[in-house]
């Protein structure tokens, strides 16, 4: 039971760093639509990209796919439909 | 094409079942100013907007849709305890009748989603004010329901949302300058 909670709370611990990280390339890419020339964002951009990217891999290894349509590796069996979903969390 | 990810775009808790909260809440789903009328607007202009817009307008319009993935968890987390006697003391009787706990695009008064809600003039200046003027009315309707809601957990998802609007208006407000700005460059040789 102790073991099913640790779990969870690495869970949210890890989706809410994603949460961060992706709210703000969301943020930055509304901000480089309308200022396409400020350098200064498209680094900070790139940078949060790559870290998304690998922040993602980290919680699909533990907690099974987060990207549709070949985003993201199944694992044996399917397990892209396996709840739960994210209003179920 | 679009790819679901599954995850929220910001974490969604409720502090217990409140089917009263998610009565006003269903405004922001299936109203006039909520994130289905937001999304469907913006993905919609997009195909006759003059093209420095058009990046803007398809990625406000995709947030749209995580908002409204937020506010049908909202909903869901605040009435799946309730009994149906809850429901009905909150106002949902009606609602219950129909769809049992199902989520359906009406607003708070149970008026289903139209598509009169929205517009797509094809004049950019025309369409980007009605896009202005509905992420300001989404903010107060953000508001309002805070007033009303004493739950601090939801409240936080809620004010998250409000500022999204404030940004969103924010970003519509540059591209009519965008425009304005190449519309009068155009008009020297």
């Amino acid at each position: 039971m102790k073991q099913t909670a640790d779990t969870a709370q690495e869970r949210n611990a890890l989706m809410e760093k994603i949460q961060m990280v992706d709210f703000a390339l969301v943020e930055l890419t509304l901000y480089l639509d309308t200022h396409p020339q400020d350098s200064q964002a498209i680094q900070q951009f790139n940078q949060l990209a790559m870290e998304s990217r690998d922040l993602k891999g980290a919680y699909e290894k533990r907690f099974g796919p987060l990207r549709q349509f070949g985003g993201s590796f199944s694992g044996y069996p399917w397990n892209w439909d396996n709840a739960p979903w994210p209003w179920q969390l | 094409m679009w790819f679901y990810e599954k995850k929220l775009q910001y974490p969604v808790k409720v502090t217990e079942c409140n089917p009263r909260l998610a009565k006003y809440l269903i405004e922001q789903y299936g109203g006039a100013d909520g994130e289905l009328s937001a999304a469907l607007r913006y993905l919609n202009q997009r195909y006759s907007i003059p093209d420095k817009v058009i990046g803007l307008l398809t990625d406000i319009g995709t947030e749209e849709f995580a908002h409204l993935e937020m506010i049908a968890a909202m909903i869901y987390k605040l009435t799946k305890d309730a009994t149906p006697e809850q429901m009905k003391e909150a106002g949902l009787g009606a609602h219950y009748a129909n769809h049992d706990k199902a989520l359906f695009y009406h607003n708070a008064a149970g008026s289903p989603w139209t598509a009169t809600y929205i517009q797509a003039k094809g004049d950019p200046i025309a369409d980007l004010y009605e896009d202005i003027a509905a992420e300001e009315k989404a903010r107060a309707t953000y508001q309002w329901i805070i007033n009303m809601s004493d739950d601090p957990c939801l409240n936080d998802s809620l004010k998250f949302l409000r500022e999204r609007e404030v940004v969103h208006s924010q970003r519509f407000r540059e591209a009519v300058e965008i425009l304005k700005f190449e519309k009068d460059r155009k008009q020297f040789f």
